[in-house]
Formats: C-alpha cells, structure tokens, sequence
C-alpha cells in the first residue's frame, strides 16, 4: 500500500522535473485548472459553509448541524431510489406521490386508538414491520408498474411515470376521504409510530439524533451494497450505459428495469413510512415536488442524466448540499424567495461540470 | 500542371493508440477528377475530415486556391466551396426533399418568413440542371436511398461549390444511377470543379478519375495519373505488403460436429432458410453481400433476434436459444457488427466491460460480488488477449478499435463458449490488431471451440476459414472450401438469387 503511495507521489513530483519550458507552465497551470473545476463543487460548499458560519455563530453548533443531517435523513430515500432510474437513462416524476400515499397509509394504520379523528377506528395498533411491509409493497407495485411500462413498451419513464404520478394522486385523493376521515390531515398518531421515527437512542452535546438518521444510513449501506456488489446492480449500469450490448451479452432487460424501478419505489416508501410521523399531519398534498428535489440531489451529485454512471456517495453529499443550502441560507437571513434562484443556479452550475467530463472532444 | 484547387500538405492526425494519417499530402487540379484509395482504415475518411473540421487536424496545412484555410465546420467549409457527398446519408428523414436541400439557409421573405414557393422554385432549377427527377416536395423517408443520394448530390452542387468530395457514392446507386452520376460528375468538371473520388471499386475509378492518390494504413503511397496505372499496380499499391504475412498459419484441424442447424428462419427479419453443420475446432465463415442475411444467421441462432422455425441441435440435443441469456447458458457468444452501438459500455471502465456476461461466477455466498475475482479475470483477459491500456480502470472507449474488440472478446471467453459467433470481428480495426484478432480466431479453434464468422473482407475469409458459406438473398447459396475457392466462385454465388 505505502509502495502505491510512494509511486503516486514520485509521479507527482515528476512533473517539476527538469527545465521549465512554456508549454510545461501552460500544461501545469491546465492541470490545476481541471482539478479546481472538478471540485469546484466542494470548494464552494466549503466557502458557503465558512460564509454561513461567519455570520451565524449558531450555525456549526451540533443543534444546527445535526438539523441538517436529519433533514437529509429523511430526503436520502427518495434521492437514493430515483437515482437508479436516472442510471437507466430515465427518471421518476412519481416519486413524490408515492411518498405522499405510503406516508398517509402508513399514518392512518398507525393512529392512536380512541383518538377522535382515528381513519379506520374499528382497527386497532398493528404491529410497525407490519405497516412498514405494506408501505414498502404498496410503493414496489407502483415502482413495478413504472417499470413494466418502461421495459415492455419502450415508452419513455418521463411519459409513463407522468401518468403514474397522476394516477397515484386520484388514489390519494380517495384514500384520505375514506373512513372518518373526510380528507382531514392524518394526524394523533400512536406514540408507538411517532418514538420509532421521532424518538432518540442517541443524543450527542444535548441534542437528540433522531431514530429515521439511522434508517436512512442502514438504506444508504444496504444501497452501495446492491450498487456495488450484486449482478444485478452491474447489470443496471450496463443497461444504462448501452441497453442493446447489455441485451447482447445477456443481461435480462425487462426483468433488470422494473427491478430498477420497483427498488426506487420501495425507497419512496420508507421516506412516506418516515414522513408519515415526521410531519405527523399528512393530507393529500403530502409528498409534492419531492421527486424534483430528489432529482436535482441526483444531478448535483454527479448521477448523470447520460447513464450508466452515478454513485451513492455522490447521491449523499447532493442530498446533504441542498439542505445545507436551505437551512444555511434561512440562517443567515437571506430572503425565503432568493432560495430558489439559489437551488437552480446551483443544479445548472453542477450539470455544466459534470458534462464537461463527458463532453467528446476530437 | 494546372494551378492547383486544393492543396492539402502533410497533413498528420493521431487518435488514442492509433495514428491515423501520417504527413499525407493531396493536390487537386481544377476540373479534375481526383481519386482517393486505400483499404478500409487506409485514413481517406479521416483526412476528409480533417479537410471539414470535423476532426482537428494535429499538423499540417490546407490551401484553397492558394489561400491557407482550416475550417472548424462543415458549415464553414460549405460556404467556402467545399462540399462532402457523405457514405453515410445525414439527413432529416421527416423533413421534405426541399427542406433538407436549403437546411440552414432557407430563403426567406421580409427577413424572417420561410418561403416555401421560392425553395420549390430554386429546388427545381438544380434538379433540372442535374437532370434529377425527383418532387421537392416529398418526405426523404418515402424515397430510396439511391434518391436521397442524389439529393445529397444536388445539395453539394446548389453551394456553388468548387471541391466536392464523393465518399463511396456508388454503393447504393444501380448501374443507370451510376451512368447518370457520372454524366454529373463530368458535368462539374467541365465547369472547372475539383472532385475528390473515394471508391473501392476500381473500374470506376480507372473510367472517371483523372489523378489516383493510394494511401495506405495512414500514410501516403502513391499519385499518379489514372492513365499510367492498372488495376493490378493499384491493388500492389494498396495492399503494399505480401499477401502471405496477412494471417497467421492456420494450425488448427476440425473434428466432430458440435452443432447442427435445420431450417431456421427469422421472422421480422430478411432470413428465408438455413441450414448448415459446424464442426469442432472449426472455422467457418460466412459469406454474401450486404443485406443477404449473413448477421442475420448469427444474431437468430443467438435468440437476439426472433426465430420462426427450424431447430438447433448441440451435441446432438436440441436447444431452443430463444433469447441471449439462454444462448450464452448454452454455450454460444456473439460478438456484434457494430461495436459502439451493441458491443461495448462506452462510458464504464474495462473491468466493468469485460466481467458482464460472466457475474455469476465472482459471487460469493450467492449475492456479493468478489472484487478479488473480477480483478483477476479482467487481468486475465488484459494479459492473455494483450489488450494495451494503462489499466482495469480506464474506460473502454478511450481505447482503439482494435483493443475494444480484444476486450469484448475477453467477455465472452471467460462465459467459457463452445460455439462463437463472430460478426464482422475485423471492422474498423488497424492493420496490425487484424492479424493478432485472426490469430485469436484460430487459436481458440485449436482448443477446440467452434467459430462461425461473417464478414465483407473475402480475403479475411479465404485466409482464415476452413469452410465458407454463401448467403444470397436471405439463403445459402452455396459452401465452398476456402482452401481451392476464389474470390470470383463466392462473388457468383453471392448474387445467386439477388
């Protein structure tokens, strides 16, 4: 290992060998060149960081610090999902009403029992994996569907999870009005629901860590596993990257899309598992735009809209800098409004550099 | 001499691994005809490219008419008189006959509205001149190719243009569109126009070229006037090289029948009927022109494409190969005609590339992947296959041609096949990489797999085959032995039932 490391600096240090002609200057100052706009990316995250902190003492206080890390917790699903259907090439617009229904299903089976606004009152406290089961079926069906479609009629995910997202909704709109509910938030939840999500086994200098960090850090693993790891994850990058040699050299198409795809909406589902108590007063709007956030973490992240290419780390840190943007930026007094022009500047700027990678010069 | 029209001087242009032109140099005179040859991967296309910008040209330096030129598009190239006749027909399909002919400098009215009627007008006033019979208003998909050809054709002409190159403009033109091409081209001529022509046919070439420049693996050969040359000294010009050093020695000595094939048929695609025996240790080639259904025998018995009838025995089993899961469970490979479209993973690395038909083998305790393993075998593949890349991390497409091939081959050795099909296993590949790739070929026969390759280079089949088939028309026409067959015997064959 140190024999490596030793090599890979004696390579460095070759290149200030020997007389310094121009071309040589022009070819260092390239270099480094190259290497501050790849990671252009982090260097202003640490500037914005340093900005925050200067003019917010608060804001590198672990009350604050870990604010952001539990927002990110609860985003990370969704971004970690959708991003194996960007690998294919695709993405998900039904990601956000998938969440929307698996977080008002989830908290209408988990209400407290005698509560006066209980949905079903004739049920009472089903066990959580079991609820936690029917969230993650209820979210890899429609996962499935998207898939299904994707796979078999060669229709573009943008179109067919537009229809999905649409359909999803109608089933939402129904489902809240089901009951006693009559379209009501779905909130009075049992403490049961609210401390597994809520609650703390953790607390560091005074401020809980809440239980769905953890969730979201074991989903995290267990994706870089199946990524990484498992045939089928190699087979959704080379399906990404070129579906017809995959196809050539074996690799099941329809069966490895809707795979993709029924894995992105189990993801949405633990977030609506999550947000179901997190929120803790769902109604039919819940879950809006979360497929847009989760899209432009993917982006920002270096999961590229070319296929074949992302990584988990990459899904993180875009998840981690958007929050750290919407909260740093509330921190310091900036106006709510300038977020946004904020958030989209920053997806453009990061898609610029990443496609410089790919961009094919001759 | 004439002054010249166009001057290109030692023009030299290098890809990752391959050189592709090596201070090559072409002068065309006015009202000429100048005839460009070389074997595919000779460099002509890549110098033309050079001459349009499309590709930047490493050194080297273009005169037009005198004046020192480098054009950084094709667009810039057009407006200065210099028109490409492509092989490959880029145009928008949807889009009608006049639409495409004026695309990017539609006539408009008051500055800002297209005029369709003047575009109808002008359109006609060329198709008249060319002697073009074709309705401007027609949408290009409907019409032949030979058509759009000469829409291309009538496209370069309406620039005003004074070089205008002709890739291959033959290959897809009937003997009266040839005839009518030509009444074209010598039309241009007399108007003072320098024409690039390159072909590979060289009857054409000695009947309209007035100049013929050879190149050969990048570099320049010859320029001679066309009436001091044969069609004998162009092809020693071109080949440059004894014949006998092309291939390797072919050790390897065919046994028992491994795989019977009986009637199969496909059924969206151009096969009618096939039926043929392939033995061990066996190379048999496949040959016919394009469209006779050669990749089509390959891509049905791979089951990646659909299959109507006809049964495949291996070992004296039937197996069904409906699809290329199952084939490859079966034993069988194929390495596809188009590399970039269906072969390789452009964007992932040669570690990635190489272990994907084989993943089942690097698991460990039936899910984890083993990173040890994969490395092992990619190594394997890069050592035996002596692919050249800095390492298992870089991306396959970074590599040449010649090298992407050895990687895929790589892939699908270590499915361990009985049964290869190769497609086309030469294409776009330099020189050099064809000998070790043929050399592969015959070593893998001499473990004893057996190999069915299809290819358009009838010298690669008659070097490297045992037995060759002929397609035509969808159906074997005719198996010949490559040991006493001639180029003549399989041309005959091939047009059998075109």
């Amino acid at each position: 290992m140190s024999n490596a490391i030793s090599a890979r600096w004696n390579g460095f240090m070759n290149n200030f060998k020997g007389p310094w002609t121009r071309e040589r200057k022009w070819a260092l100052l390239k270099k480094i060149g190259n290497g501050l706009m790849n990671n252009m990316l982090f260097i202003l995250m640490f500037i914005a960081i340093v900005i925050i902190a200067v003019k917010n003492n608060n804001f590198l206080k672990p009350a604050a610090i870990i604010n952001i890390i539990s927002q990110t917790a609860a985003y990370l699903p969704v971004a970690l999902g959708v991003a194996g259907c960007i690998v294919l090439t695709g993405t998900d617009l039904s990601a956000g009403r998938i969440v929307g229904l698996t977080a008002c299903v989830s908290a209408s089976l988990l209400q407290a029992v005698g509560s006066s606004t209980k949905m079903w009152p004739q049920i009472g406290v089903i066990p959580i994996p079991i609820v936690i089961l029917i969230a993650l079926l209820i979210g890899a069906a429609f996962g499935a569907f998207n898939g299904f479609f994707v796979a078999k009629f060669k229709l573009h995910p943008f179109i067919v999870t537009l229809g999905t997202q649409l359909i999803v909704y109608t089933l939402l709109l129904i489902y809240v009005k089901m009951g006693n509910n009559n379209g009501m938030a779905i909130s009075s939840l049992d403490p049961s629901y609210t401390n597994f999500i809520k609650g703390s086994i953790l607390t560091i200098a005074g401020t809980a860590i809440p239980n769905y960090v953890w969730i979201a850090i074991v989903l995290t693993a267990l994706m870089w596993f199946i990524w990484n790891k498992t045939t089928f994850g190699k087979n959704m990058f080379a399906l990404g990257s070129n579906e017809e040699a995959a196809r050539v050299s074996g690799v099941n198409v329809l069966a490895t899309t809707i795979m993709v795809f029924a894995l992105a909406g189990a993801m949405y589902s633990v977030t609506g598992f999550i947000e179901g108590a997190r929120v803790a007063s769902n109604n039919a709007n819940s879950g809006l735009n979360y497929e847009l956030d989760a899209i432009a973490a993917c982006v920002i992240g270096g999961v590229s809209f070319v296929g074949g290419i992302g990584k988990i780390r990459g899904i993180v840190i875009g998840v981690l800098m958007l929050r750290l943007i919407f909260i740093g930026l509330t921190m310091v007094g900036i106006d709510q409004d300038l977020q946004y022009l904020i958030k989209g500047g920053i997806i453009l700027f990061a898609c610029a550099l990443d496609m410089r990678k790919y961009l094919v010069k001759r | 001499m004439d002054q010249a029209l166009l001057e290109m001087k030692n023009i030299s242009k290098s890809f990752p691994g391959v050189k592709a032109l090596d201070n090559v140099s072409l002068t065309v005179r006015p009202g000429t005809v100048h005839a460009l040859m070389g074997e595919n991967g000779a460099g002509k296309s890549t110098l033309m490219k050079c001459l349009f910008g499309i590709y930047h040209k490493d050194s080297g330096r273009i005169f037009l008419d005198g004046k020192e030129v480098s054009f950084k598009s094709s667009k810039e190239a057009l407006e200065n008189g210099v028109a490409m006749v492509h092989q490959e027909l880029n145009q928008a399909l949807t889009r009608s006959v006049q639409d495409n002919l004026w695309l990017g400098r539609y006539p408009k009215v008051g500055g800002i509205m297209v005029s369709e009627s003047i575009m109808k007008k002008r359109t006609r006033e060329i198709f008249d001149e060319l002697g073009v019979n074709v309705d401007p208003k027609v949408i290009m998909s409907t019409m032949p190719v030979s058509q759009r050809q000469m829409v291309e054709i009538a496209k370069a002409v309406s620039y005003d243009s004074k070089i205008i190159v002709f890739d291959e403009p033959t290959s897809s033109l009937t003997e009266t569109e040839v005839e009518h091409l030509f009444r074209i081209i010598n039309m241009l001529k007399a108007k003072g126009c320098g024409i690039i022509y390159i072909s590979h046919k060289m009857e054409e070439i000695l009947r309209i070229s007035d100049d013929v420049t050879i190149m050969r693996d990048g570099t320049w050969v010859a320029t001679r006037p066309a009436s001091e040359l044969t069609m004998e000294e162009i092809i020693r010009l071109m080949v440059g090289r004894e014949l006998t050093n092309r291939f390797p020695p072919k050790t390897n000595k065919p046994g028992d029948v491994i795989l019977d094939v009986q009637h199969i048929k496909g059924k969206y695609t151009r096969l009618k009927e096939a039926t043929f025996q392939l033995h061990k240790g066996e190379i048999l080639g496949i040959a016919g022109l394009d469209g006779s259904g050669r990749t089509e025998v390959l891509e049905n018995l791979f089951g990646s494409m659909t299959r109507e009838g006809g049964k495949i025995f291996l070992h004296g089993k039937e197996i069904r190969n409906r699809n290329p899961g199952e084939s490859i469970k079966n034993g069988f490979a194929l390495l596809t005609e188009e590399r970039r479209a269906t072969g390789i993973f452009g964007i992932r690395d040669i570690e990635d590339n190489t272990v994907i038909s084989s993943l089942k083998d690097y698991l460990v305790g039936g899910i984890c992947l083993s990173e040890k393993k994969m490395r092992a075998k990619t190594d394997w593949a890069i050592q035996s296959m002596h692919i050249k890349t800095p390492s298992r991390k870089t991306q396959i497409r970074s590599l040449s041609g010649g090298n992407q091939q050895k990687v895929i081959i790589g892939r699908w050795l270590l499915t361990k096949p009985e049964v290869l099909l190769l497609d086309e296993p030469t294409r776009g590949i330099d020189v050099g990489a064809k000998y070790e790739i043929y050399q592969l070929i015959i070593d893998l026969a001499n473990e004893g797999k057996g190999v069915i390759m299809v290819s358009s280079e009838m010298p690669e089949l008659l070097g490297v085959c045992d037995r060759i088939l002929v397609m035509s028309g969808g159906r074997i026409a005719g198996e010949v032995d490559a040991a006493d067959t001639s180029q003549e015997e399989i041309l005959t064959l091939a047009a059998k039932y075109v």
